[in-house]
């Protein structure tokens, strides 16, 4: 019998693997658990894609990327945010962004190392920290102040063998993002202790109450930060799996270094998309931008009226209501929800134990579909299960 | 484009109260824009958008387009021959464009001779017409940034981070 080694077994709890599976072998489910966006990669994108392929684009490329595809990434940033990057030195393309925080851990990461965590947080972080022999140590936010962290709370962790702080903003899973001031304030705090910011900004055309300001491009922070982005959810690419890391050279060569012995390269054809993507620009996103904007609006509503405490976020395409009022447990609700009324959402916990209690929502779904669901889980709130008594009474407040 | 209309454009039966939860205005403010653009005719009309292949009785309908040169006439430039065209109820579009011919013309009939017949007996008789190209359309796949087949279902998985 062959052993698992212990780091392994010791990731990502079970439970929601087998929620997973049971969602996608059911039918006919309304689905507010996806974490990409409802509409295909633009066609002018997929027929580049098509003509690299019988152009014979079908081989290995730099270990960097590209160099075509890390040019134009570093005209886009000095255009949109006044970022310099040298294309050469300081960019690096990945499989995605998870691919990027993966080397970071590994690149910066000596055991026993602490990387600040905050939490609800996306899936990955804690475990690259973890497979990376460093050790998370938890920031939690909550929905009493948007889920958003502060810089006394990073302070406060902040001591020694703590290396580096882990941001996403706009965040998944809670739509939270930041102003230029918060940021302002993170990043004196993290400079004055010395942290390299791990910064992944993939949802940043999602922003929709302010201007997104990438922590790297503040003043006196380009070498304090570790800017993450990719062509996932701005071009709605998730299958393509391209992302980039910009940051100071020494940190990206760290990183080159594994990726070419464990990735080689990012895929070519998604590479080539990729820079089909930045030619054209953003249209499809920005005109999805205030489609998002308004059903996020709707659900953040709806879901105050039908006595889910939910606040209102900045970014991205996710709300994280508190399912509290109910008395079930995240898993419960949403496995109850999904048997009962077939609607599919994730539970809080998938993102953090101190995430009990809430669900996330991905509201990158038809507007009528949203209406659908959200009608669904008041008859489930209202249903002997969902004990709708007591859902009524606590749920007049918004 | 203001929000509402472009709401709107996307979904004509969205009702007001909706349109307050999507755009964060209250329902009275929202009936009240509304009420307005109806009023100064930027609302003209609200209507499905049909796939005509997929309704049984219009089975017969021929469409054609047609390419008009007109002679324009004093003061008035093409506004006033386009009207009299255009007022014809077999004409379902009527567009003045730059280039080789002047008027492009949707034309529809119950079938190839109705057109043919409104050509010759209508349209190519018209003082200031000098000229038509009549193209029966054979097939529509899209129209007004509509694809005209029912879109197939999404590729994504149900449950994803």
């Amino acid at each position: 019998m062959i052993e698992i080694s212990k780091k392994v077994e010791q990731l990502a709890p079970s439970g929601i693997r087998a929620f997973f599976d049971l969602v996608l072998g059911m039918k006919d489910v309304i689905s507010l658990g996806v974490g990409e966006p409802d509409f295909v990669t633009p066609w002018h994108i997929r027929e580049k894609a098509i003509f690299s392929l019988e152009q014979g684009y079908t081989s290995y490329t730099s270990n960097k990327g590209m160099p075509e595809l890390r040019r134009q990434i570093a005209a886009f940033l000095k255009t949109r945010y006044g970022m310099n990057y040298d294309f050469d030195e300081e960019i690096l393309i990945t499989v995605g962004v998870s691919e990027g925080l993966d080397l970071a851990m590994r690149a910066i990461l000596n055991p026993g190392d602490k990387v600040l965590v905050p939490e609800p947080v996306y899936v990955s972080y804690r475990p690259v920290v973890e497979l990376a022999g460093g050790r998370a140590v938890i920031l939690k936010t909550g929905i009493e102040n948007g889920f958003k962290l502060t810089p006394r709370q990073i302070g406060k962790a902040c001591g020694k063998g703590v290396k580096a702080l882990m941001i996403n903003y706009p965040c998944n899973p809670t739509g939270a993002s930041y102003t230029r001031a918060e940021l302002q304030a993170i990043a004196q705090v993290a400079k004055k202790n010395k942290l390299l910011i791990i910064s992944d900004e993939i949802y940043d055309e999602l922003t929709y109450d302010f201007d997104h300001v990438p922590l790297a491009s503040l003043k006196g922070m380009k070498d304090s930060v570790l800017y993450f982005n990719g062509f996932s959810k701005a071009y709605a690419m998730t299958g393509f799996r391209i992302g980039w890391v910009c940051g100071p050279a020494k940190v990206v060569a760290a990183m080159t270094k594994i990726h070419q012995y464990t990735m080689l390269c990012a895929p070519i054809t998604g590479q080539v998309a990729a820079q089909e993507a930045l030619k054209s620009g953003l249209k499809s996103v920005q005109e999805m931008k205030s489609e998002y904007k308004r059903r996020r609006n709707y659900i953040v509503r709806a879901l105050n009226e039908i006595g889910l405490e939910c606040h209102m976020p900045q970014g991205a395409f996710y709300v994280f209501p508190s399912i509290k009022s109910t008395g079930e447990t995240s898993m419960a609700f949403a496995q109850n929800l999904l048997r009962k009324k077939k609607v599919a959402l994730v539970p809080g916990t998938a993102f953090g134990p101190s995430c009990e209690g809430h669900v996330r929502i991905s509201y990158a779904s038809a507007y009528d579909s949203l209406k659908e669901a959200v009608s669904r889980i008041n008859n489930y709130l209202n249903s002997e299960n969902g004990q709708g008594s007591r859902v009524k009474e606590q749920g007049k407040k918004p | 484009m203001d929000e509402i209309l472009e709401i709107l454009s996307k979904d004509a039966r969205i009702s007001p109260a909706e349109i307050a939860k999507l755009t964060g205005e209250n329902v009275a403010s929202v009936k009240k824009a509304i009420a307005k653009y109806e009023r100064n005719g930027t609302i003209l009309k609200y209507k499905a958008v049909l796939n005509h292949d997929m309704v049984k009785e219009s089975g017969s309908v021929v469409r054609a387009l047609i390419e008009v040169s007109v002679t324009p006439q004093k003061n008035v430039g093409f506004d006033s021959i386009a009207e009299r065209i255009y007022s014809f109820p077999e004409v379902t579009s009527c567009y003045l464009l730059s280039g080789a011919y002047d008027l492009l013309l949707v034309v529809e009939g119950e079938n190839i001779h109705t057109v043919a017949n409104f050509v010759a007996s209508k349209l190519s008789p018209m003082e200031n017409v000098r000229g038509t190209t009549t193209h029966f359309l054979l097939k529509k796949y899209k129209e007004d940034g509509q694809v005209l087949k029912k879109q197939a279902g999404t590729k994504r998985l149900n449950i994803s981070y």
